[in-house]
């Protein structure tokens, strides 16, 4: 509590407070007030965040700004929030997001729209608790309940195949989330009554095998997240369905929750473990990396298209932590914050193009440079970034994850490398059909180019991508005490043998 | 005076038999069709009924009538729960009923009766008590489903209620006797002492065990013993269905408590085998058919077999913490039931019953209100937090894990996701679809106050669930201090 108020609780209070508010507004009437409020609340949620960057101690690897009540005492739960230099980075992801993902549904949502806007800064909340529990039951139940808003949002506004996309992607994540419960009540056992996740850090797990069980258990609920490899399949259908902003914040940062579980649960809890699986893990993501990016390169959709390259750069992500050095983990992260950027970038320029054409396939474009010549240069930035341009922020995570691998084994490095080759393919081929040629069709002759909302969007946009790329210090900086001390955790054996 | 004293504990039961026997007389007087006397005459003894309880309540165990009636706090608890949980059926059922003719004082009157069945059975410590409260309270079950003459569901429903239901008591029956034969005492206490300390016939003991627990599945609607549940859920009127499925699970709870752990602890290694079969196959059964049907209240009834499921992994795992678990789940229970079965009831008609999941479609457009309302039900129902379906599961599954049922608990848990696709589907009925009709929803000022209240306790109760756990946990720790 540095500035005498619980800051934490306030980060993830306050949209949900806002949410309700919005939903109090009623039914379609007042949608414009609902837009309003939803508005002020997003950038307003934004706007408390920033004292967690400005007033974050980049020496330390302990937990800052932590607040600590009694909430359950039978079972020794406790209101417990805080942050590191990596969970602190996705807070502010998160909450910058909200407010674009409220612009970007200002128009285009015509029904209910109190109870879209509702959904997304309640969700908003919830993710920051995620981000933000230091108490395993805690990060459970905001983990969980971040689901019932994005099952709303992809079921009620979605497409037409959007039941099912939602169904599928509840009970993909719930199984996950139930075979972590477990796991969490096994570790409290273990470790005499705690629930305390820093705890978990640094009680004795000393059999291999309980590692083993634990891993798994964690894995279930943390890979269908990401989404990897084997476990993917709910992605493509919950993007395609979803409206544009729901896809954005199931890109931007519903998969980095996943990724987060990793480097908070997995890794420093089940240290051995995580050693003695790596290669299977590091195989999975290279599979990742390799075959869903040419997976993404047959891709008609063009959602589905980003939606499959998500999961490829994920493979990234996955594969940095598994590799257990400095360069593959800061990697990792900034590959995560990257691709929040981009993902979230690409799905707002697809919704732009779906808002007016109503279609997502790529046959039904050509041309539309020519008459959106403002939207043609933004999309053209991040499809270049999706690629792993240097200079933009894509980049900078790939270049720093091939490097780590090197470091580890020649042949990772060179699997993860042909990304840089798949990743240009399937993102600048489906640019050019989209964008370049003579105009295809009516559709495209009617378009009209983006207004000052959607520039606005853009523009901020990309200047996060241009900023991260062309200078990363700031990102980097803030994660290297904590990303250090989990290195130097994670060659801890648990485990003496 | 001093004997008038010394019945402080039987005050409630003595009150509520009083004020029954009133009613049913003062009914004879009432000519008014919607009969509003008498209802507030009955919530006014059920309130009598609480702070009674209350007040007489006192720390430590009381007995009565040579060991044959025990006051503790748990049986305090449960019973201040009962009563809640019959006063909300009333209100919730109040318009329903009066719309089929169904709202008389004979209805009310055997709500009473079966609520003084339930509070002998929470409070009996012999078997023959025990026995006789169960009975009052399965007598006047049947009857308040058999209430509907003219329907014939109604009246099939009540006679297979009746027929297994007194097969049930035949095997409780038989099992006690063989207790009786192999202990020498019909008091719960002395049994367990007997077990403990004596050299009973344990062939004798164990299969009168069998008996006993097989009898226990059967009220508890545990599988293999579930046949009438369905049955008689969907058969009976939506509000008796109400009450067969909420407070009675809180009287069963108390009497597998009494008889299960109080008497019979020592024998814990055997009927903590047979439970978690029970468990096993009611999650699995319960769940799994529950997706094949498109009856709502069937669906509740196979979602009840579930639960009961679940409840029993807290009571095998048999340490204090585990039996605490268990009376929290039968409390959330109740209450999420209490708010599924009123939703129903609101969303019906005069001469339209909403039991079929399609009556669900598209309600968020018809009343966004009561959609978040039943929202919030299928997800506590589901286990998902933060609402407190999620702790009564996790306390639960925390007490097994605590005694090793490592693959109990995982299967537990992959059942429950199961059961989260059948919820789930309601949730996508009403948000997802387009409603079919547009019929304006007849919205009852009272219900529709009381399932907010219910929806958002099982919401608020979900964010602090530390104080009814608690309240919980330290009643039955209380009353297993010998």
């Amino acid at each position: 509590m540095i500035f005498g108020y619980p800051l934490l609780s306030v980060v993830i209070w306050l949209p949900i407070i806002f949410g309700l508010l919005v939903l109090a507004t009623g039914n379609d009437r007042n949608a414009h007030l609902a837009r309003v409020i939803a508005l002020v609340g997003a950038v307003l949620s934004f706007l408390v965040t920033l004292p967690l960057y400005t007033g974050f101690d980049r020496m330390t690897s302990a937990m800052q700004f932590v607040v600590r009540e009694d909430w359950i005492t039978r079972f020794n739960i406790h209101y417990h929030l805080g942050v590191d230099g990596i969970s602190v980075l996705f807070v502010l992801l998160n909450s910058f997001f909200t407010p674009l993902v409220v612009i970007a549904g200002w128009k285009v949502i015509e029904k209910r729209v109190a109870q879209y806007m509702a959904a997304f800064l309640i969700m908003s909340g919830l993710v920051n608790g995620v981000f933000a529990s230091l108490d395993a039951i805690l990060f459970y139940v905001f983990w969980e309940a971040m689901l019932i808003p994005m099952f709303i949002i992809i079921g009620v506004w979605g497409g037409p195949n959007r039941v099912y996309a939602a169904v599928k992607f509840f009970l993909f994540t719930l199984l996950g989330s139930l075979l972590m419960l477990v796991a969490l009540l096994y570790l409290h056992q273990q470790s005499g009554g705690s629930f305390e996740i820093l705890d978990f850090h640094r009680m004795a797990m000393p059999s291999l095998s309980a590692q083993i069980f634990v891993f798994i258990a964690f894995f279930m609920a943390f890979s269908v997240k990401v989404p990897m490899f084997p476990v993917h399949t709910w992605l493509p259908d919950a993007h395609v369905e979803a409206p544009t902003g729901g896809s954005v914040v199931l890109a931007a940062i519903m998969l980095k929750v996943g990724a987060y579980g990793f480097i908070r649960f997995s890794m420093p809890i089940v240290p051995d473990a995580s050693h003695y699986l790596a290669p299977v893990m590091i195989a999975l993501s290279l599979i990742a990396v390799v075959y869903i990016g040419l997976v993404a390169l047959t891709q008609a959709d063009m959602k589905k298209l980003v939606a499959y390259s998500s999961i490829s750069h994920m493979g990234f992500v996955t594969l940095g932590f598994f590799i257990f050095n400095p360069y593959g983990m800061e990697g990792a992260l900034l590959q995560m914050i990257s691709h929040g950027f981009v993902a979230g970038a690409l799905f707002l320029c697809i919704g732009v193009l779906y808002d007016r054409v109503h279609s997502r396939q790529i046959v039904d474009y050509g041309g539309v440079a020519n008459k959106m010549p403002v939207f043609a240069a933004f999309f053209m930035l991040f499809a270049m970034s999706n690629s792993g341009l240097p200079g933009t922020s894509g980049f900078v995570g790939e270049f720093m994850v091939i490097m780590g691998a090197v470091k580890v084994n020649f042949w990772y490095a060179f699997a993860a490398a042909s990304t840089l080759i798949f990743g240009a393919a399937y993102t600048l081929w489906m640019y050019k059909r989209v964008i370049f040629g003579a105009v295809a069709n009516d559709h495209v002759a009617h378009l009209h180019d983006i207004g000052t909302r959607e520039k606005i969007v853009f523009a901020v946009l990309a200047v996060s991508v241009l900023a991260m790329g062309l200078y990363p210090l700031p990102f980097a900086d803030i994660m290297h005490a904590s990303v250090n001390d989990l290195l130097v955790h994670l060659a801890t054996p648990k485990v003496l043998n | 005076m001093n004997l008038l004293a010394s019945l402080s504990p039987v005050y409630a039961e003595i009150f509520l038999l009083v004020m029954v026997s009133a009613i049913l007389i003062a009914d004879l007087f009432i000519a008014n069709h919607t009969k509003t006397l008498t209802y507030l005459l009955v919530q006014l003894s059920l309130l009598g009924c609480s702070l009674i309880t209350v007040a007489t309540h006192q720390d430590g165990i009381a007995h009565l009538f040579n060991h044959m009636f025990v006051d503790d706090m748990m049986s305090d608890v449960l019973k201040l729960l009962v009563y809640l949980s019959v006063s909300m059926m009333l209100v919730y059922s109040r318009s329903y009923l009066l719309m089929r003719g169904l709202f008389t004082g004979e209805f009310m009157a055997l709500a009473l009766f079966a609520t003084l069945g339930m509070m002998v059975m929470i409070s009996a410590s012999n078997f023959l008590t025990l026995y006789l409260g169960l009975e009052l309270l399965a007598l006047s079950q049947y009857a308040m489903v058999a209430l509907q003459r003219d329907s014939a569901v109604a009246t099939e429903a009540a006679m297979k209620y009746f027929i297994l239901g007194a097969m049930a008591s035949g095997f409780l029956l038989y099992g006690m006797s063989m207790l009786y034969g192999a202990t020498g005492s019909l008091d719960v206490n002395r049994i367990s002492q007997v077990i403990q300390h004596g050299a009973p016939n344990k062939t004798l003991l164990v299969f009168g065990l069998v008996f006993i627990v097989s009898g226990l599945a059967f009220k508890l609607g545990a599988v293999p013993f579930h046949m009438w549940v369905p049955d008689v859920y969907n058969g009976a009127p939506t509000a008796m269905t109400m009450f067969i499925g909420t407070a009675p699970k809180l009287a069963a709870f108390a009497f597998v408590m009494r008889i299960l752990v109080e008497g019979m602890q020592p024998l814990m290694i055997d009927w903590s085998g047979m439970l978690m079969i029970l468990a096993v196959l009611s999650m699995a059964v319960g769940n799994i058919t529950a997706i094949a049907q498109t009856n709502i209240k069937r669906m509740f009834a196979y979602s009840t077999i579930a639960h009961m499921g679940f409840l029993l992994i807290g009571v095998l795992s048999g340490t204090i913490e585990g039996y605490g678990s268990s009376m929290f789940y039968a409390v959330v229970y109740v209450l999420m039931s209490l708010g599924g079965f009123g939703m129903i009831m609101l969303l019906s008609r005069e001469g339209f019953e909403a039991d079929n999941l399609n009556d669900f479609k598209g309600l968020n457009q018809r009343s966004p209100w009561l959609a978040f309302m039943m929202l919030l039900l299928m997800f506590s129902m589901a286990g998902v937090p933060p609402t407190v379906g999620f702790y009564a599961k996790f306390s639960v599954l925390n007490a097994a894990i605590q005694t090793g049922h490592i693959t109990l608990v995982v299967m537990a848990v992959l059942f429950s996701l199961i059961g989260a696709f059948y919820y789930l589907r309601i949730v996508k009925l009403m948000y997802f679809d387009t409603p079919e009709s547009h019929e304006k929803i007849n919205i009852q000022p009272d219900s529709s106050l009381l399932i907010s209240i219910n929806g958002l306790a099982v919401l608020a109760l979900g964010i602090l669930p530390g104080t009814l756990m608690t309240v919980c946990a330290v009643s039955v720790q209380q009353s297993l201090l010998h």
